[in-house]
């Protein structure tokens, strides 16, 4: 067993047991920050297979990005949990039992149809200036670039929906209107009033 | 020496376990969008594995478009979710009657 095989052994024991302890823990917060230990264990796999643009992305985009918008839904919402967990136990001979059948059946049919002489690894390594992340680059502006822009749409209408969603009017909320008060003029707020002269008076 | 098996026998565990937690936490909203997050995660690593094992690039760029939509998706997601939780104090899908259905 070289060095490689212990990497990728250790890397896939965190990533199981992370995965299995999200699906299982009581506490949203706790299966979130399981799920985060999760992708960054796999971004390890990821680099091991020499995907190393996506590895980063995968820390960057999912740890950074989607993983701290679950932890903020979960710390706003006051969620009671308990009544959430009711029929755990209930289900789980079933759903491990369907998860076992999905698994002995997927192992099955990839053992039947990759035996391991028949994709053999990449012996040739990569030279030392290529760039995974260049490669990656000029497959995506040349050959994918209307995927590309599909993708970038989707992310717009993504933003215009979430937005779009949770946005609401709150009664008590006293909004400014910057466009009248810029159209304010000098009659909407002054009144000269006409009034005969008066004399200040002194005691004497 | 690690083969393309290894790989392919990892992204089913990581499924078959995204699928067992679908059917334990079938009443939270969020430890169900987590367990699709899983399954996306495992369809990745499946194309980051074919993509090194046959020396061709195209598939890390699928995988990018994956993330992209994920990451959309679980914008929505908990968008909707916050607005459900909001009307009805509740994110217990067994709450979620109003339609009848």
């Amino acid at each position: 067993m070289n060095f490689e095989t212990f990497i990728f052994y250790v890397f896939s024991a965190i990533t199981v047991f992370a995965a299995s302890r999200v699906v299982s823990v009581r506490n949203p917060v706790f299966a979130a920050m399981f799920l985060v230990l999760t992708f960054f264990s796999c971004a390890g796999i990821w680099l091991l297979l020499e995907a190393e643009f996506l590895a980063i992305t995968l820390v960057l985009v999912y740890v950074g990005a989607v993983m701290v918008l679950f932890l903020f839904v979960v710390m706003m919402l006051d969620v009671n949990v308990e009544p959430l967990r009711e029929g755990f136990v209930k289900y789980l001979p079933v759903g491990l039992l369907v998860g076992a059948i999905m698994f002995i059946e997927m192992v099955l049919l990839i053992a039947r149809s990759f035996k391991s002489d028949s994709f053999p690894a990449p012996t040739s390594a990569a030279a030392a200036d290529y760039s995974n992340t260049e490669a990656l680059g000029e497959l995506l502006y040349s050959k994918y670039l209307f995927q590309f822009e599909i993708a970038a749409i989707i992310l717009l209408v993504a933003i215009v929906a979430a937005i779009a969603l949770t946005m609401r009017r709150r009664p008590d909320t006293k909004y400014q209107k910057p466009a009248e008060q810029i159209n304010v003029t000098k009659a909407d707020r002054l009144r000269v009033v006409k009034m005969t002269s008066e004399t200040q008076q002194r005691n004497s | 020496m690690l083969s393309l098996l290894h790989f392919l026998v990892l992204g089913s565990i990581l499924f078959s376990l995204s699928v067992v937690g679908i059917f334990l936490n079938r009443k939270n909203v969020i430890i169900l969008l987590m367990s699709i997050e899983l399954m996306l995660l495992s369809v990745n690593l499946n194309f980051v594995a074919f993509s090194h094992f046959l020396g061709n690039d195209d598939g890390q760029i699928f995988v990018f478009f994956i993330l992209t939509v994920a990451a959309a998706e679980a914008a929505i997601g908990l968008a909707i979710l916050v607005v459900l939780f909001r009307n009805r104090q509740t994110i217990n899908v067994a709450d979620l009657d109003q339609l009848k259905g």
